[in-house]
């Protein structure tokens, strides 16, 4: 290929990925590193607006004159901590109308009124009164003054912006807020729901790969938690697991198997006795766990299928000839086959369940012990509002989760290129 | 006959039967029907009975009249045995015990001989077993969210346990929930600006996505492997940390509250995936069919436009369908970045309709039925190409 072709096509390459780079980079990776920035100031929800001064318009008849025109323009600056510097306020009138007495901050010139209000601490309050009268002595249409919105600029620093920087929403992250619990309950979920779904999804796939009828429909059906809205999914289960009136407690009611209905999703802890041994089960994260098992089996189930329906079926056969029993094909067949797409498939999972969010906060909004590190960022954020606290949480889930990528690639990652 | 695969093939069939015939209970239950113990222990004997009289009986009377009579006597026992219960409830008795000795078909006094046939009698009734188990677990909160929305919040807490529909009502009185938030709700708006931002997503994220696929999969030029692995790495990175930068910046931007904003957002974070799925199927289009199209003097956009994409249709349409499927359920950007009636999605309408407590279940159940059966509907219907979708992707929810 001569150089300028291969020219001719990195130019090409680099129009044709240019719009989808910069796109991610803009809303993917731009927040990921600005969450660095945000962690290290002391700032909340409140500030992130940008101060602005604000009027409201009300137009009064004096007397029953009705050629002069009161007007008050209610002023005031939108924020409650940071001051606007240089107000500059504009407003448009009909021909013919013109002000009286005006303020000496004001001018009058070709129909507009143009006034300089110089700065405005925080929390600015101000009335601001004009009289205007028609100079032809005609009745002013209150309707048109009324409909002319004032316009008003001025300069405000941005919160986001400024350069004082603090350690302390770190220090909270770490020493406040119960982080060893935090972190125990997020890995704790992460890890049962990675292993419950592997499992079952094994358990579904073997079932599915038999010769039966209705194959193809068992295998859309399975599917069906994995491709439904989670909002949907998430309330239905509230409404079964519902201890006053919810299907499931009701039947186990009904059948005596229980006696009192359980709180399966507001309970923190539940005591079981197993052999005489009296231990506390964590229920509310229990049944989250469920729930999230319920849904991403299906993605689990769906690529062991894939592979299990491409292992020759002459092993099988052969195996069936030197009389191994159905066991033992499984455990020297089947599970040989499927280690590698089980290794990929956990690590996925981990880091899926990891940053779900969705899911616990449908079910339980993370009370009753359910709190997990993505939970943690919505409620220092929104909840409590300080958003410095809620990018300092993310940036703790973004170190994670380099840690755990580090690690797949180092341990399976040169197997999953293999697969 | 050996006694102990005899004994196995007792005890595992008959435990398979106890647990359809409990399925079938319960759903018998969920109709309003007054049953209050599950009659374990005896179904379990008569069970017991009923495999052996079959292995015994063996191929000495024609297989169907075999099955019928045998069924029907179990029937008839199970009928004694358990409380008082309406006729079609025993017919469905019948037509499972029916089912039941029909897979019992290939058991006989010499099949029962064969090697490992404990554990291949074991295997056979896990599979059945677990079929009927996951059906059972997946589709029941579905047929919960289904009924629910045709009954009345009063009616369930009288009863929770009666799903009946009263077919005799009015279609407009069963319908009633679907009414409700359609009119009451907005949801039809609701529906109009889901359908708006998925459909909305697709096309700009396949705008988007099909160049950059064509370039990696095709071109070369320097930082192409970087772009291919950090795609990937990208894809790993969740949407909760995203969240505050975006809602700060969006905030100032005034693009929350906005559709177009989360058009962005939704095509951002899908474009990854896209982007992976297209140039995995483009690199498996013989690139001699593109050089004779550069042979007619076509340029890389006549190439994509007229080889690239009419080969490679089917990964588009499952790409499309994916990244539809992601957009129409996501829920988190949704949640952030709305806050107004005005413009909510279907899902944040439905988190919304849920913060009010006094909001009745059957509104609920009804935005949920809503809300899921399109993707249903679209998943049966395209099911071939989402599957090639969702293993291609393999990475993203």
């Amino acid at each position: 290929m001569s150089d300028s072709l291969s020219k001719l096509e990195k130019r090409t390459a680099y129009t044709l990925v240019l719009p989808a780079v910069l796109l991610v980079f803009a809303i993917v990776l731009f927040p990921i590193f600005a969450n660095v920035w945000i962690s290290l100031k002391d700032i909340e929800l409140k500030d992130i607006r940008i101060p602005e001064p604000r009027a409201k318009k009300i137009v009064k008849s004096i007397s029953e004159n009705q050629s002069e025109l009161k007007i008050i323009y209610k002023l005031r600056n939108s924020s409650l901590i940071q001051e606007i510097r240089n107000v500059q306020f504009q407003d448009k009138f009909p021909t013919n109308v013109s002000p009286i007495n005006l303020d000496p901050r004001c001018n009058f010139q070709s129909k507009k009124i143009v006034c300089n209000f110089g700065n405005w601490q925080a929390k600015y309050r101000e009335n601001f009164e004009i009289t205007v009268v028609n100079n032809k002595g005609e009745i002013i249409d209150k309707k048109i003054i009324k409909s002319q919105k004032p316009i008003l600029s001025g300069k405000a620093d941005n919160p986001l912006l400024t350069t004082n920087f603090t350690l302390e929403n770190f220090k909270k992250v770490f020493y406040e807020n119960n982080f060893v619990e935090l972190l125990l309950t997020t890995f704790y979920f992460t890890f049962f729901g990675t292993v419950g779904a592997i499992i079952f999804g094994i358990l579904a796939a073997q079932l599915v790969n038999q010769n039966i009828q209705g194959r193809t429909y068992m295998r859309g059906i399975l599917l069906f938690p994995y491709v439904g809205p989670v909002v949907a999914l998430a309330y239905t289960w509230t409404l079964l697991l519902d201890p006053n009136s919810g299907t499931l407690n009701a039947l186990l009611v009904n059948f005596n198997i229980i006696e009192q209905p359980i709180n399966l999703l507001g309970q923190k802890y539940i005591t079981m006795s197993i052999l005489g041994f009296e231990f506390k089960l964590r229920l509310a994260l229990t049944t989250v766990i469920f729930f999230e098992i319920w849904r991403y089996f299906p993605l689990a189930f769906l690529f062991i299928l894939a592979r299990l329906q491409a292992i020759p079926q002459s092993l099988y056969e052969a195996a069936e000839v030197d009389g191994a029993s159905p066991i033992q094909k499984f455990i020297h067949i089947t599970l040989p086959q499927i280690t590698a797409i089980i290794s990929i498939l956990f690590m996925i999972r981990f880091i899926w369940n990891f940053n779900k969010f969705e899911d616990i906060f449908l079910l339980t909004g993370g009370a009753s012990g359910t709190r997990t590190l993505p939970i943690n960022v919505y409620q220092q954020g929104f909840a409590v509002s300080d958003i410095g606290m809620g990018s300092a949480v993310s940036i703790v889930i973004v170190m994670l989760l380099l840690s755990f990528m580090i690690i797949y690639f180092r341990l399976i990652g040169k197997r999953a290129n293999e697969v | 006959m050996k006694f102990k695969s005899l004994a196995i093939f007792l005890i595992i069939s008959s435990f398979f039967l106890t647990c359809i015939l409990s399925i079938w209970k319960i759903m018998a239950t969920l109709q309003g029907l007054s049953f209050t113990n599950l009659n374990i222990s005896p179904i379990f004997l008569i069970g017991i009975l009923l495999s052996l009289a079959f292995v015994l009986i063996g191929n000495k009377i024609n297989h169907l009249i075999k099955i019928f009579s045998l069924s029907f006597i179990f029937s008839f026992l199970y009928f004694y045995l358990n409380e008082a219960s309406p006729y079609w409830y025993i017919f469905g008795v019948f037509l499972i015990t029916l089912f039941f000795t029909n897979k019992l078909k290939k058991y006989t006094t010499q099949s029962l001989k064969e090697d490992f046939i404990s554990e291949k009698i074991i295997f056979d009734f896990i599979t059945l077993f677990g079929i009927i188990f996951f059906a059972f677990v997946i589709l029941f909160p579905f047929y919960i969210m289904l009924v629910t929305s045709f009954k009345t919040q009063i009616a369930l807490l009288v009863n929770p346990l009666d799903f009946s529909l009263d077919f005799t009502k009015s279609l407009t009185d069963l319908f009633k929930s679907y009414f409700v938030i359609f009119k009451t709700y907005n949801f039809g708006r609701y529906i109009l600006i889901s359908s708006a931002v998925s459909i909305g997503t697709v096309i700009v994220t396949l705008l988007f996505a099909i160049p950059a696929a064509y370039a990696v999969a095709r071109l070369n030029f320097f930082g192409k492997n970087f772009l291919s692995t950090s795609i990937l790495i990208i894809y790993m990175f969740p949407a909760i940390v995203l969240v505050i930068p975006l809602y700060t910046v969006f905030s100032q931007l005034g693009l929350r509250n906005s559709i177009f904003g989360l058009l962005i957002v939704y095509t951002a974070t899908t474009l990854p995936v896209a982007i992976y799925m297209l140039q995995g199927y483009f690199k498996s289009i013989p690139k001699e069919i593109e050089d004779a199209g550069i042979m007619d003097g076509q340029n890389w956009f006549g190439i994509i436009l007229k080889i690239i994409i009419p080969l490679s249709l089917p990964a588009i349409a499952s790409v499309a369908l994916y990244v539809f499927m992601i957009a129409w359920n996501e829920f988190l950007f949704s949640l952030m970045f709305l806050d107004s009636p005005k413009s909510f999605t279907l899902s944040r309408a439905i988190q919304y309709l849920s913060g009010d407590a006094e909001t009745p279940r059957q509104y609920l159940m009804a935005g949920s039925v809503i809300v899921t059966l399109p993707v249903l509907f679209i998943f049966i219907y395209f099911e071939k190409y989402l599957v090639s979708g969702l293993t291609a992707g393999s990475v993203k929810e």
